[in-house]
């Protein structure tokens, strides 16, 4: 269903900052594949889902979702087909509107916006349910601005709303990384639900091995802008995070240089 | 006991100095006159703050300082004059004041989303540019005037109850229309590009689209202020939106800091930035009969507009220098013990 085919993406190209981000990526998702990223600092794993997204264009390659190509559309246009939930919590949602007006924005995406009602009223009670069952006891406060929430709170609503419409494909960027221990397991309890219950198909970058192995059907490494390993099924569930590392160090050459990779133990 | 004595008598002295300044001022200041000013002074303000909501359009909703407002002011008034004194009827005249004032925003909305010209400077491109247009349809001159005995205008400050009222409409029209209008999907994926931009391209919305009709929204109401404020004063002056960023910046600020804590809902916010301009043209009236000179009005304009953006930057340092004290509760180790 997503096919990346030799994506290349060099930043500050000519300059002495010169970056070469993704080299000669090539990727393969099925319908339902459920995808952790895993890989060091610097790999190219949020490039990757920013040229999946469109946030800059990419130097060559091809993106193509259900057939359709991708790489020459603008961000709000590809936004039709992504669900995007971002690491910092103030990125997904609008601090300045309520958490109602944030899912009536979001329930639109990909639907041309009309001079009708920005929320209708029956969205609302559907809202209150979906809201009741994140068991944040936000259901009460549909009117309150999504600035007055804290992190946690507003990366679950930003999760709601990157799948309130379903997506074709569902990035996580780290999207639990700037949460504390408890609030940031659940949430991924809550990513976990609702892939499963709608079968998206889902990227998820993350920095905790433990969670890239027990979480999803499919694991990748990345390394220098490329994938260098690339497991699921059986295979995947038997890993270990000792596995992990050696084969980082006889597929890259050297050690694993993410910090917060290696300090993350829980 | 001496000394004592010198102390008291410079406290004498003092008081009879800031005495003699009092009586002086009584002097200076006339309170038949202020009071026979104000109605003048309310219908001034009620015009700029129509302009002042549309500022407010972008400076609070999209988040962006648009400079064209001191060009596009005085394209409302001027395209007004011109339609008016070559005999065109009025209303018609007020809504092709407005859409000049949209092609000016619409201007500055292309030059900074096409080409990617920061939003200040494209508003400042678009206003200088606006100079040498309303020098062109004020026919070469800078100054036309517009008599109230000769043609059949809706606000002068010949009459100006009438002028209140009608202002009065006008801006409660504005502001109901913009309330639906900020109400609907269009309006919030307005209103989430100036919050969030990131978040609005994740959701499929168009911001360069969105910062292009928040400016041309913004820039017509301003324009249709101007041609309002011709009508009032009886001229079209290539200089007379020379500053009125500021104005409308003081009118959007000085309602929400006397109002904002009571007007919660989006049209009372606008209601607040149209009684904010009200509020400023008495200050304004106020300062002038304290014997302010009116050429130094726009220096005054300035401090006071800098002095309310500073204070909630102000407020906001004192509150994050200010350190808790522990909860007396949790110290009472000794009772406990």
């Amino acid at each position: 269903m997503l096919e990346i085919k030799g994506v290349y993406k060099t930043f500050n190209r000519g300059t002495i900052n010169e970056k070469r981000a993704l080299s000669d990526l090539n990727l393969h998702l099925n319908e339902g594949d459920f995808v952790t990223v895993i890989g060091g600092n610097g790999a190219g794993k949020s490039t990757m889902l920013n040229v999946i997204a469109g946030v800059f264009p990419v130097d060559c390659g091809q993106i193509i979702i259900d057939g359709q190509d991708l790489t020459k559309l603008s961000e709000h246009k590809r936004a039709k087909h992504l669900g995007r939930v971002f690491q910092d919590p103030m990125t997904g949602t609008a601090a300045d509107m309520q958490i109602v007006e944030n899912l009536a924005l979001a329930s639109r995406r990909g639907k041309h916006r009309t001079l009708m009602p920005g929320v209708r009223s029956k969205e609302k009670n559907i809202y209150r349910e979906m809201l009741q069952s994140l068991d944040l006891g936000l259901e009460t406060r549909l009117t309150s601005k999504v600035g007055l929430l804290s992190g946690g709170q507003r990366q679950a609503i930003t999760l709601l709303m990157a799948t309130l419409k379903k997506p074709k494909l569902l990035l996580l960027d780290e999207h639990t990384a700037a949460l504390d221990p408890k609030t940031a397991h659940k949430v991924l309890e809550l990513t976990e639900e609702i892939v499963a219950k709608d079968k998206l198909t889902t990227i998820m970058i993350t920095h905790n091995m433990k969670d890239a192995i027990s979480i999803g059907n499919r694991l990748i490494m990345m390394n220098d802008g490329h994938i260098i390993y690339d497991v699921s099924g059986e295979e995947k569930k038997k890993l270990t995070t000792a596995d992990l590392l050696e084969k980082f160090k006889t597929t890259s050459g050297g050690e694993l240089d993410n910090d917060r990779m290696l300090l993350s133990n829980d | 006991m001496c000394i004592a004595g010198g102390h008291f008598v410079r406290l004498l002295h003092f008081l009879e100095e800031k005495m003699n300044l009092l009586a002086s001022f009584i002097n200076i200041f006339n309170p038949a006159a202020f009071v026979a000013s104000l109605p003048g002074a309310v219908a001034q303000g009620i015009i700029w703050g129509i302009m002042a909501v549309g500022v407010y359009i972008t400076y609070r909703i999209l988040d962006i300082a648009d400079l064209t407002v001191d060009g596009s002011l005085g394209t409302g008034g001027a395209v007004l004059v011109l339609c008016v004194t070559s005999g065109m009827n009025i209303y018609l005249a007020l809504l092709l004041a407005f859409i000049a004032g949209c092609l000016a925003g619409l201007a500055t909305g292309i030059f900074h989303t096409c080409f990617g010209i920061p939003p200040i400077l494209a508003g400042i491109l678009t206003q200088l540019s606006l100079y040498s247009i309303n020098l062109r349809i004020l026919g070469g001159k800078a100054n036309v005037a517009l008599s109230v005995d000769r043609y059949d205008l809706l606000v002068t400050l010949r009459y100006i109850p009438k002028t209140i009222l009608i202002c009065s409409i006008f801006a409660v029209v504005i502001i109901a229309v913009l309330y639906w209008f900020f109400g609907t999907e269009v309006g919030h994926s307005l209103r989430a590009t100036g919050s969030n931009r990131n978040m609005a391209r994740a959701n499929g919305i168009n911001t360069n689209v969105n910062s292009i009709i928040a400016l041309v929204l913004s820039n017509g109401l301003v324009a249709l202020a101007g041609g309002l404020l011709s009508q009032y004063q009886g001229f079209a002056d290539v200089n007379m939106g020379r500053g009125a960023i500021v104005i409308g910046l003081a009118a959007v600020i000085i309602g929400e800091v006397i109002f904002g804590k009571i007007f919660r809902n989006f049209a009372l916010k606008l209601l607040a930035a149209v009684l904010g301009g009200v509020i400023y043209y008495i200050a304004i009236t106020f300062v002038l009969r304290l014997g302010l000179n009116s050429n130094d009005l726009k220096l005054f304009t300035a401090i006071v507009v800098a002095l309310f953006l500073g204070v909630p930057f102000w407020k906001s340092m004192a509150a994050s220098r200010k350190i808790r004290k522990p909860d007396e509760k949790t110290t009472g180790g000794a009772e406990n013990a």
